[in-house]
C-alpha cells in the first residue's frame, strides 16, 4: 500500500511538481526530464537526523555523509550504554529499514562446505541465545590528538561503547554450515550502500581471524540491550566481536564469508585499519609490507565522572568514576594522579560483567591546597601494558590513540 | 557609543526580517509537503544515477552558511566536487598541508571513485592546504576547559 502511494506520489511529482519546485527554489532544475525513473531529488527526500537515528541531541556529529557520530566522555557514564548515546561509525549510507521476512544470511566462500542461506526465524529458532555486555571501540577513537594530522573523522575519546548483545555465537553458525580444514578468516557483507553510489562497491567488508570468530563472546546479533537492533547499529543482524576494532563487527548482515585467506574485501586493505609493524617516524610513509592488521585493541580509560571542567570549593573531596577495558585482555588495575603524572594512587576497579566487557573503576580525592588541577587515570593490563601519558605511536591512518584521559578540576 | 547602539539595532532588525522570511518560507515548504510527502530512496532501478543538489551561495561571516567551508578562492570547485559522496563536514574537520591533501585525493580516486580532477586539482589543493591547514600541537595539546560549578 505504501508502495503504490509512493509510486502516484512520485508520478504526480514528475509531472506537475517541478513547475511548483522549481519556483519555490527560485531556479530551474536543470536536466529534469534526465532524472531516472522513481529518483527524487535530494530535498524531497527524509531527511535523516539524530533523532531519526534514535540518538540524544547532545551527541557529537562528525560527519552526516556517512554518519560518524561520537558520544561526549561524560555521558558515556552508564555502567551499560543505552543504545540512545552510542557512538555511531558508518562507511557506506544507512540501508533503507529491511523487513524482516525478505531478509536472509548467506554463508559463502571457498571454505564453507556448501552454501547454505538462513532467515531470521532460522537463526532464532535452530541456535542458543547469548547475551555478552561487549566493548566496541572504533580503530580511530582518540585520532584528532595525533600531530601530523591524519586522515579521517577527528575523534575525541567516545567512539566507544559497552552494551549487552543478544544473538546467537557465530561458532554454532559456522558449526552448523560446516567449514573446510583450510578456513581462516571469516569476511562479512553489508546491505549498507558505497558513498558513491557505485551499486558494484562496498562500503565495507571486514572480519575477523577464525579463532576470534570461534570464541563464546563472539555472537550475530538481533537485540540490543533487551530490545530490537536499531537500524543505525544494524538490523537485522550484525556481527559482535568485542575488543577488536568495531569496524570488525559489521552492521546489516546479509553474508558471511568463510575463506582460505585473510578476507580482501573494502577497508581490509592497507592502510585501512593497519598499524606498522616497525615503528617510523610521525609524518612518514610506510611500505605496504610493513603494515599489519590490528586485532585486540590497547588497554584504555576514561573519567565519566565529573565531566571536564568541574570548580569546587577548596576542602570539598571528588568523588570520580569510569570505565576501562583492554581489547582482548581484562584490565588489573587502574590508578589516578592529580600532578602531572608524578605520583599514582590506585582506584576501586570492579571486575568484568563478562570477558570484553568494560570495568568499572571510583576513586574519592583529597586536593592539597587551592588551585587548578588535571585528573589523569591510567589503566594497565593483565600483562603489564599501561596506558601511555603521551600520544603514543603515531601511523598513517591515525589509530589506537589509548593516551591517559584528563580532565581539569579548579579547587576554589 | 550611540553610533554602536544604532548599528546593533539595525542589525536586529536585519536578524528578524530574515527569521520572518525564514518563516514565511517553512510555511510555504510545510503546505507543499502535506500534499507531496516525502517518499524514501529508491535509486534500485535506476540506469544512470545524476544528483541534483541545490545549494545556496550565501556565505555568513567568511563562511558559506550551508557547508561551512571558509570562502576563499576555488570555494565553488570544492563544493562541486567533494560535497558528492560525502558530507562537508569530512573535509573541514581534517587538516593536511598541499602533499597531504593530494594523498588525500589520490585514495579517493584509487578506492573510492572520485574522478579525475584536471585543472581544478590545484585550485582545489591549494584552497584545501590554504584554509585547513595543519597547525603544530606537539605531542599533546592543553586541555580546552569550559569551568562549570560543580554540585
Amino acid at each position: 500500500m505504501k508502495k503504490g502511494k509512493g509510486k502516484q506520489r512520485r508520478a504526480f511529482i514528475k509531472n506537475s511538481a517541478y513547475s511548483i519546485l522549481a519556483s519555490l527554489v527560485g531556479m530551474e532544475i536543470v536536466f529534469a526530464n534526465k532524472m531516472p525513473v522513481g529518483y527524487e531529488p535530494i530535498i524531497f527526500q527524509e531527511k535523516e537526523s539524530l533523532k531519526s537515528l534514535g540518538k540524544e541531541a547532545s551527541l557529537t556529529v562528525l560527519n552526516d555523509k556517512p554518519w560518524n557520530v561520537e558520544t561526549p566522555v561524560h555521558l558515556l557514564d552508564d555502567q551499560v550504554t543505552p543504545a540512545s548515546k552510542m557512538f555511531i561509525r558508518n562507511n557506506g549510507l544507512l540501508p533503507d529499514r529491511i523487513k524482516l521476512e525478505d531478509w536472509t544470511l548467506t554463508l559463502q566462500g571457498e571454505s564453507v562446505k556448501s552454501t547454505k542461506t538462513y532467515s531470521m526465524s532460522d537463526i532464532k529458532d535452530k541456535f542458543r541465545h547469548y547475551s555478552y555486555h561487549l566493548v566496541l571501540e572504533c580503530g580511530g577513537n582518540g585520532r584528532g590528538e595525533f600531530y601530523p594530522p591524519t586522515e579521517g573523522n577527528q575523534w575525541g575519546v567516545g567512539a566507544v561503547s559497552c552494551a549487552k548483545w543478544t544473538g546467537i555465537r557465530l561458532k554454532d553458525l559456522l558449526q552448523d554450515v560446516g567449514i573446510n580444514n583450510d578456513a581462516v578468516y571469516i569476511g562479512y557483507h553489508g546491505l549498507d550502500s558505497h558513498l558513491s553510489g557505485d551499486p558494484n562497491k562496498e562500503a565495507i567488508s571486514r572480519g575477523i581471524p577464525l579463532w576470534k570468530a570461534l570464541q563464546e563472546e563472539t555472537l550475530l546479533a538481533f537485540a540490543l540491550n533487551d530490545e530490537e537492533l536499531p537500524l543505525a547499529h544494524g538490523f537485522p543482524l550484525r556481527l559482535v566481536a568485542g575488543g577488536f576494532p568495531a569496524s570488525a563487527s559489521g552492521k546489516w548482515l546479509k553474508a558471511l564469508s568463510v575463506r582460505n585467506k585473510v578476507h580482501d574485501g573494502s577497508k581490509m586493505e592497507s592502510p585501512s585499519y593497519r598499524i606498522p609493524i616497525s615503528p617510523i617516524e610521525p609524518g612518514s610513509s610506510v611500505d605496504e609490507d610493513n603494515m599489519r592488521i590490528i586485532e585486540s585493541m590497547p588497554v584504555r580509560s576514561i573519567i565519566t565522572y565529573p565531566k571536564s571542567g568541574a570548580q569546587l570549593p577548596f576542602g570539598r573531596k571528588l568523588n570520580i568514576r569510569g570505565h576501562a577495558w583492554a581489547g582482548e585482555e581484562a584490565v588489573k588495575q587502574v590508578e589516578y594522579s592529580i600532578d602531572f603524572g608524578s605520583t599514582w594512587q590506585l582506584c576501586n576497579l570492579e571486575k568484568p560483567i563478562n570477558r570484553l566487557a568494560w570495568q568499572h573503576f571510583s576513586a574519592t580525592i583529597e586536593f592539597p591546597i587551592k588551585g587548578y588541577y588535571e585528573v589523569w587515570v591510567k589503566a594497565i593490563d593483565m600483562k603489564g601494558v599501561s596506558q601511555p601519558m603521551v600520544v603514543p605511536a603515531w601511523n598513517p591512518k591515525g589509530y589506537l590513540n589509548n593516551a591517559c584521559h584528563r580532565i581539569a578540576v579548579k579547587l576554589t | 557609543m550611540k553610533d554602536a547602539d544604532l548599528k546593533k539595532i539595525l542589525v536586529a532588525l536585519a536578524g528578524l526580517s530574515t527569521l520572518l522570511l525564514l518563516l514565511v518560507m517553512a510555511a510555504i515548504f510545510s503546505v507543499v509537503f502535506l500534499y507531496f510527502p516525502p517518499v524514501g530512496r529508491s535509486l534500485e532501478n535506476s540506469e544512470s544515477i545524476e544528483k541534483f543538489e541545490i545549494l545556496s551561495d550565501e556565505i555568513q561571516n567568511g563562511f558559506h552558511v550551508e557547508t561551512g567551508f571558509v570562502e576563499g578562492e576555488g570555494l565553488q570547485l570544492v563544493i562541486a566536487n567533494c560535497t558528492n559522496c560525502h558530507s562537508a563536514k569530512l573535509v573541514t574537520q581534517n587538516r593536511f598541508t598541499k602533499e597531504g591533501w593530494t594523498n588525500v585525493i589520490r585514495w579517493m580516486q584509487e578506492t573510492q571513485g572520485l574522478w579525475d580532477l584536471g585543472n581544478n586539482e590545484e585550485v582545489i589543493v591549494a584552497y584545501l592546504a590554504k584554509y585547513y591547514a595543519p597547525e603544530a600541537r606537539g605531542r599533546r595539546k592543553a586541555l580546552q576547559v569550559e569551568w562549570y560549578d560543580l554540585e
